[in-house]
């Protein structure tokens, strides 16, 4: 039972690392869709 | 195009939430170690899937050397990139498993800990490489040195095959024996992450592709301007 914490932390570490990449490739996509409209004015 | 994507996500999404059940709920629970591990479903798997995409990388970056495809130079990058997440996934898990396990985070001079150490430094130097060098023979260089980083590949998962250390022998083709119903969770977890990775791999590669385009446009556009 004392592990338990261990699992949940490797659990929650493993979808930190992945939603933060997520967060980056929509900040990415946003940005150049940005660019991609300034291009077309 | 946008089908299949969208297909891929919907997949994704089905196989990872089976896949997390049968990490926590319907796996056997091991009885030296207890629950924590079932660390193992996410921690192998995320292994294994960084392993394919740093041999993407390698494949990529061999065949951009030969034949200057910029296709397989992108390929390159987006496997390489992908393959850094999925292994700090490997770096961040296996001490959270270690501690409770053999009462430390991390076993200073482990071969298998070690060399998993430096094929992430590796590959975080192929991307920062890639990231602030103008230079244009830049691609050319990154091959290079990804040719380089993928083999370290091989030693990190042959190393506890030929050297003591204190990490676990391999539980599958290297003489261990794993519980078949653990095994079955395991391929499950590994069959998402691959999807998961797919699915990272496809968004980055567009995005990357959408990227240069623009690079592309406002070059030509300031040229001109230039020319005006």
């Amino acid at each position: 039972m004392k592990s338990m914490p261990y699992l949940y932390a490797a659990y929650i570490a493993t979808w930190v690392i992945h939603g933060t990449y997520l967060v980056i490739l929509a900040r990415q996509y946003s940005r150049i869709r940005k660019e991609m409209e300034n291009l077309r004015k | 195009m946008k089908r299949g994507f969208t297909l891929l996500a919907l997949v994704t999404a089905l196989l990872l939430s089976f896949a997390l059940y049968e990490a926590l709920i319907a796996a056997p629970t091991e009885q030296t170690m207890g629950n924590v591990q079932r660390i193992f479903y996410y921690h192998v798997p995320s292994a294994w899937t960084a392993f394919v995409l740093f041999l993407i990388n390698f494949v990529s970056s061999v065949v951009y050397l030969i034949r200057r495809n910029p296709k397989a130079d992108l390929l390159a990058l987006v496997s390489a990139e992908v393959g850094v997440v999925f292994c700090t996934v490997v770096i961040v898990t296996g001490p959270i498993w270690a501690r409770p396990v053999w009462g430390i985070w991390w076993a200073p001079g482990d071969i298998r800990l070690t060399t998993t150490l430096v094929l992430w430094l590796i590959y975080i130097s192929y991307l920062v490489l890639r990231r602030f060098s103008t230079s244009g023979r830049t691609p050319v260089v990154a091959a290079v040195v990804a040719i380089f980083g993928a083999l370290d590949v091989p030693l990190v998962y042959f190393s506890i095959w030929f050297f003591r250390t204190q990490h676990p022998s391999p539980v599958i083709g290297g003489g261990g024996s794993l519980d078949p119903r653990m095994a079955h969770v395991l391929l499950i977890n590994w069959a998402a992450f691959m999807c998961l990775a797919w699915l990272f791999s496809w968004t980055r590669y567009e995005l990357e592709v959408a990227k240069r385009q623009v690079e592309e446009a406002q070059a030509l556009e300031s040229l001109l301007e230039g020319s005006r």
